[in-house]
């Protein structure tokens, strides 16, 4: 009887581990299939045109996304200069200013930026951007995915800077250098690694949003020449190619979605890169 | 040390060449950086209050009654939000509900039972489903997803459970099941990576206990491991269901965007973040704009409160070491 019990007991064990693997399985299968489909309906579309050519009129086979890669890229760089000064210096002041009390309220205020859903950033900055400057802009597509990007590196920034030692403070002090040169030229430097990793996790993940440049970026079938002007991105010329009822959009839609997958997917293994050979002094 | 100290000693009194720059570049640099920390406090301000400015002429119209009347009509300009909050609701709790499962099982799998190569070759693979952009969820279940279901699992649900009230009526693809597939999905890393975090931090003394009372694998993760986490699991789901609340590209694209609010999951709905997507474009400024705005103020009420929640729960909120969100 005790045996019985005893070998139940056991089997029981064995099936609800045979369960949880099987979940990690069920779970990995999306993947596949998104990145098996991705290939299969989108590698065909990427030749030369693609990377090379602006989007033809509507109902035209052919032509490329040129100006949504370059855009995506400029949305990025200036996404880039908006989240990294705010996210990098406020950082900073966390880790090497700030009382206790008053970082505790900027951190919950990282928190809770970070909740915010996309699309409310793009009608915020609608509101803020747009609306004043009577237009949509590059400039705006690029503060709404800034302000996307200042929580996370905000956050990574103040626990890079937390991990070096307080030792090569002390030791900068007594040597008299200024305390914004030992920020700087020191403590920076030897977290530098990890903060660019919170820089890089940042763009990936802005890197594929669509909903906080619909009211802001706005979109552009053709070249944008001034960053006053709307501008295109890839994941916007994805949802509106989409959506269009011409199958030859509807391909390079396909293609488009494998190029910001493949993008995003790099900026993480680089991420990944990164951090594997973090400054061994950092390591406490 | 002693070559560093005679050299400080030989060289003149420091204070006379560095006090004054050093004094006023100190404090420059140190305003710089605190602007900047004030400026996220100032953005939390500037989206709430932006939202709010927004949505005045819809507060002022339509007071309380907006959130319980189910009428949107921008062509009368009669707004009711409920439908639009009911799909929200609707589509997140179904998601949470698939992915929950299905994160807590490979949340222990990687954390009790998984060899060390596996464990990581999951992670990684789990982190490339969170790198996926939504659009592309959007598209892949538009395009792949939903013709298979149409084909297969739906009409088998119709068929097998005509009694229940939610799986009635025409399927017509897009639908709130479908969203909710999808979600569920993308709701997943985050889920597993907040549970396995959670898992982690049990201590292995726990474990051994348990062991060397007899206890089998399962035995040991339910008394010891799940019982001691079961706070921050729960913060982990209602993190994931944060994140379902405000998805806006995948939704839109799978939920057919019809303001209604139907029992059968095979019928269109709406969301909050989806209404924004779909009308805020092409609505006349005034009253349509107006409560737009405000469906974005109800969405972000909505997920501050589940994510401050959440955060309560895993014990993070404004903590110094920031969880993997």
């Amino acid at each position: 009887m005790a045996t019985l019990h005893h070998r139940w007991r056991k089997i029981k064990s064995s099936i609800i581990s045979a369960l949880c693997l099987l979940c990690a399985t069920i779970v990995i299968v999306p993947l596949a299939f998104v990145l098996f489909d991705l290939l299969k309906e989108g590698a065909s579309s990427l030749d030369l045109s693609f990377f090379t050519q602006l989007p033809k009129p509507a109902g035209e086979v052919g032509g490329g996304m040129a100006n949504a890669i370059i855009g995506s890229f400029t949305l990025l760089g200036l996404a880039a200069l908006v989240g990294v000064p705010i996210g990098v210096l406020g950082g900073i002041y966390l880790s090497e200013f700030g009382q206790p009390q008053f970082n505790a309220v900027v951190r919950f205020a990282a928190d809770i930026l970070n909740g915010v859903p996309s699309i409310v950033w793009g009608i915020v900055v609608y509101a803020i951007a747009v609306v004043p400057m009577h237009g949509f802009s590059a400039y705006a597509g690029g503060m709404a995915l800034g302000f996307m990007m200042v929580p996370l590196i905000i956050r990574t920034t103040e626990e890079m800077l937390g991990l070096v030692s307080n030792n090569y403070r002390e030791a900068a002090f007594a040597l008299g250098i200024p305390h914004w040169k030992i920020v700087l030229h020191i403590v920076l430097k030897t977290a530098n690694k990890g903060i660019l990793t919170g820089i890089l996790l940042a763009v990936a993940r802005i890197a594929g949003e669509a909903a906080p440049l619909m009211f802001t970026a706005l979109g552009n079938a053709g070249w944008s020449h001034k960053l006053s002007e709307p501008i295109s991105a890839l994941p916007l010329q994805i949802f509106t190619y989409f959506k269009s009822p011409y199958a030859d959009e509807k391909r390079q839609a396909w293609g488009a979605s494998l190029v910001l997958v493949l993008l995003a997917i790099s900026l993480n293994i680089g991420v990944r890169l990164i951090a594997r050979t973090r400054a061994p002094h950092l390591t406490k | 040390m002693n070559a560093a100290a005679a050299k400080i000693k030989t060289s003149p009194p420091a204070e006379i060449i560095l006090a004054p720059p050093v004094k006023t570049a100190d404090g420059f640099f140190k305003f710089l950086t605190w602007l900047m920390a004030m400026l996220v406090l100032a953005l939390v301000v500037l989206v709430g209050w932006t939202l709010y400015r927004g949505s005045r002429p819809a507060l002022a119209k339509f007071g309380w009654s907006f959130f319980v009347h189910a009428n949107w009509d921008p062509v009368t300009e009669d707004f009711g939000a409920l439908p639009f909050i009911f799909g929200t609701f609707a589509c997140s709790f179904l998601a949470l509900i698939i992915a929950l499962p299905l994160s807590l099982g490979t949340a222990v799998f990687l954390t009790e039972l998984a060899p060390q190569r596996i464990r990581q070759t999951t992670i990684t693979l789990i982190e490339m489903l969170a790198a996926i952009p939504s659009v592309v969820y959007g598209i892949w279940g538009a395009a792949v997803l939903i013709p298979w279901l149409m084909q297969g699992p739906y009409p088998f649900l119709k068929r097998t459970l005509p009694f229940l009230p939610f799986f009635q009526g025409p399927i017509y693809g897009v639908c709130i099941l479908s969203a909710s597939l999808v979600l569920a999905i993308m709701i997943v890393p985050i889920i597993t990576s907040i549970s396995r975090e959670v898992l982690r931090s049990v201590p292995d003394s726990q474990r051994e206990a348990a062991f060397a009372l007899g206890a089998t694998r399962w035995e040991v993760t339910k008394l010891a491991v799940l019982g001691y986490s079961v706070r921050g699991l729960f913060g982990a789901a209602t993190l994931g269901l944060g994140r379902a609340l405000g998805e806006a590209m995948a939704v839109t694209l799978l939920i057919g965007n019809v303001p209604q609010i139907t029992k059968s999951l095979f019928a269109p709905g709406y969301t909050l973040a989806s209404g924004i997507v779909m009308e805020f474009a092409e609505a006349n400024p005034g009253m349509h704009v107006s409560a737009l705005f405000e469906l974005g103020l109800v969405l972000l009420l909505v997920t501050l409160t589940t994510n401050v929640l959440a955060y309560l729960l895993i014990g993070a909120l404004g903590s110094r070491k920031p969880s993997a969100h």
